[in-house]
């Protein structure tokens, strides 16, 4: 199998090592002067198609992005990675945290109308809102038929086999071309990208549109009502033997 | 030390895995050892406050921050308590980092390099260092042999050493001190006498880092009459019949870099090893040592950039009391201090690089200044952070001790800070 072409979709979010904070009027966090980075799974799913690429199975990655104008960002670090090119769809600064994945799985099969790619790999889900429903959304869309949780992708003969992470166990599965694959976070180690590949990416290609080109619209349809911190870890009791580990259990109602 | 404090990443990886897999982090025990090792060494991130190391960079600088970062905490930051123990030179990790392009981060892009001006340099170590002191300077030594051939040699020099170097598939260092003579560098006598086409190279070299281990050597030796005038520079591989080592120092830092007295027995060099033109090589030597002066102070900001955000978790955690450390308005201020020291050291070193890549008329005053003020303030902030820690600081256990250690060498190599005194002084009183 060889000359397909990818569509890889990145996500700009606060860093996973940075401490979240809830705004003032917890209808979210505080994102203003965070560190933010790519999602973790997106970085997966990047380092599958840039293998791909080097096992010749895929002959060119175009890398997408929906989000604010530091997007950019996240849309380089893809280059330096091996992505080919770039699409950055923007949305005014600020109304990021209401591009739910509804949206941008709209405006992915969008994208897939335009680039007409054999094969969409997503992260599994963003570590802001842990939703993991884009890729599903957007296979629908499409009807194609859809890999979540991979953590193996073997190509042969026009289609792909694909382990998933699953609560029982793993599952394999064979899919058709066209599809549409999420990323797990043990499907590869994503490599370092260097610094001679990041002075290259400066020189790929960027297209800017809007949700408005692609005639999406993004209102969103879920309201966020509140955000809270969790509640304060409590110290735990230890107990002397089973038999009174039981009555605690049932003195609270666990049992 | 059971809780888990992120940046107690240091402490035994294995108990670390099992209180994770005991936390019902289950998914983490099957994470490949590097990404679990990449989320446990990203401690709790102090972006956009006083002491981010991104302060005043573009978005070029800081994706570059990031690679060597990234690489510093993944591949460095790891093993850096195991490899001072052991003493051993981390030769394939080094050779790792030229993957990411820190073989040759100055030299031309003919010759394998990335041309980058110095103060992406400064950067670049700084993040480095906050992985391993040691590994980062020897890594900055390396750079600045590969930057000497490729600014002052020849086509056929360059092409033929810079190349190997920029990849790492051959490893430098730099010989200049003798046991006779360190401050007083123009007072070297190992000689090069030249006999038709060939030098001969008699003396000693001392204090030489990476020595034994390393493949290629620029070596000033004298060719010519006493003083700096008299001398030159040779490429010198340390295969050639007559080099010969002392035995490998036992030293209080940078134990995972091998020093040693390096011997030259009537080693023949080709003529055509000559770096830069006879007589020139003292100018050679202080050329290269203004960039290693930024490179060094750099290593010192990263030492202390660790040692402050481990130092800022641990006056967080600890509790005596009845009230973390960092309640106390002493302990406060004194984190104050330190945190302005470091934003000061940096902006000054960053500022003495651009001064050298912009080849202005101070820049060698700048860069000695740098180094002066970056790593005697800097090694003072080490020693805070140390003292803060209480008796958990004086053991090997926490790094912070390490980092103590590694960049107490910093106020004396590459010129010391008494040196670096004289080198600001005389540019005062060069303008009277």
């Amino acid at each position: 199998m060889s000359g397909l072409r990818v569509l890889v979709g990145c996500k700009r979010v606060i860093d996973y090592a940075v401490k979240i904070r809830v705004r003032p009027d917890s209808l979210g966090v505080v994102t203003d002067g965070v560190k933010h980075s790519m999602n973790p799974f997106d970085e997966n799913a990047i380092e599958e198609a840039v293998r791909m690429k080097q096992k010749k199975i895929v002959k060119e990655i175009v890398v997408a992005s929906c989000g604010p104008s530091q997007s950019q960002e996240t849309i380089r670090t893809a280059l330096a990675m091996g992505a080919d090119r770039g699409i950055h769809v923007e949305v005014p600064a600020g109304t990021d945290a209401d591009l739910q994945p509804l949206a941008v799985a709209k405006i992915f099969s969008k994208l897939v109308e335009k680039e007409k790619p054999d094969l969409v790999i997503l992260g599994k889900q963003a570590i802001d809102d842990d939703a993991n429903q884009t890729t599903q959304l957007l296979a629908g869309m499409l009807d194609w038929p859809q890999g979540t949780m991979a953590s193996v992708v073997n190509a042969a003969d026009g289609r792909l086999t694909i382990t998933r992470e699953i609560d029982g166990g793993l599952e394999d599965i064979s899919v058709s071309l066209p599809a549409v694959i999420s990323a797990d976070l043990r499907l590869n180690e994503p490599r370092y990208a260097t610094l001679p590949n990041i002075m290259k990416a400066k020189k790929k290609k960027i297209e800017k549109m809007t949700p408005e080109n692609l005639g999406v619209d993004i209102t969103p349809r879920l309201k966020i009502l509140n955000v809270v911190d969790p509640p304060v870890r409590q110290a735990g009791e230890k107990v002397p033997d089973v038999s009174t580990l039981m009555e605690k259990l049932k003195e609270k109602g666990h049992l | 030390m059971f809780c888990l404090h992120y940046s107690y990443i240091y402490l035994d990886l294995h108990l670390i895995i099992s209180l994770l897999a005991d936390t019902g982090m289950f998914c983490l025990r099957r994470c490949p050892r590097s990404s679990l090792l990449k989320l446990l060494s990203k401690s709790r991130s102090i972006s956009s406050s006083c002491i981010d190391p991104n302060l005043g960079l573009t978005t070029d600088e800081i994706e570059y921050r990031d690679a060597a970062l990234n690489f510093a905490k993944t591949e460095l930051a790891p093993n850096m308590q195991t490899w001072d123990l052991t003493e051993e030179f981390p030769v394939e990790t080094i050779k790792r980092s030229a993957e990411l392009g820190f073989g040759g981060l100055f030299v031309s892009p003919d010759y394998g390099g990335l041309s980058l001006p110095r103060h992406d340099g400064s950067v670049i170590f700084e993040a480095l260092s906050q992985g391993c002191v040691t590994t980062a300077s020897y890594i900055t030594i390396h750079n600045m042999v590969n930057a000497m051939i490729d600014t002052f040699g020849t086509e056929a020099q360059r092409e033929k050493y810079c190349p190997d170097l920029s990849s790492m598939e051959k490893l430098a260092s730099y010989c200049l001190t003798e046991p006779g003579s360190g401050s007083d560098a123009a007072a070297l006598v190992t000689s090069a006498r030249k006999e038709g086409s060939k030098y001969i190279v008699n003396g000693s070299k001392a204090f030489i880092s990476g020595a034994g281990a390393t493949d290629l050597l620029v070596v000033m030796t004298r060719t010519g009459g006493k003083g700096p005038k008299g001398v030159s520079a040779l490429i010198i591989d340390t295969d050639t019949p007559g080099i010969s080592y002392g035995q490998k120092e036992k030293k209080i830092g940078w134990n995972n870099q091998p020093t040693c007295v390096v011997n030259f027995d009537d080693v023949e060099v080709p003529c055509d090893n000559l770096l830069g033109s006879e007589g020139q090589g003292f100018n050679l030597a202080m050329h290269g040592l203004n960039g290693g002066r930024i490179n060094i102070a750099s290593c010192s900001l990263g030492a202390a950039q660790q040692c402050l955000e481990d130092v800022l978790h641990y006056t967080n955690d600890r509790k005596a009391f009845n009230q973390p450390l960092n309640a106390n308005q002493h302990v406060q201020f004194k984190l104050a201090e330190m945190a302005t020291e470091l934003t000061t050291a940096r902006l000054m070193v960053r500022q003495a690089a651009k001064s050298l890549d912009a080849k202005e008329p101070n820049a060698v005053a700048l860069c000695a200044m740098c180094k002066l003020y970056a790593t005697e303030r800097l090694f003072k902030v080490c020693d805070d952070a140390l003292q803060l820690h209480g008796g958990y600081g004086y053991l090997k256990s926490y790094p912070v001790q390490q980092f103590w250690r590694d960049s107490r060498v910093h106020r004396i190599l590459e010129g010391t800070s008494e040196v670096m005194h004289m080198l600001v002084a005389r540019d005062l009183l060069k303008h009277l």
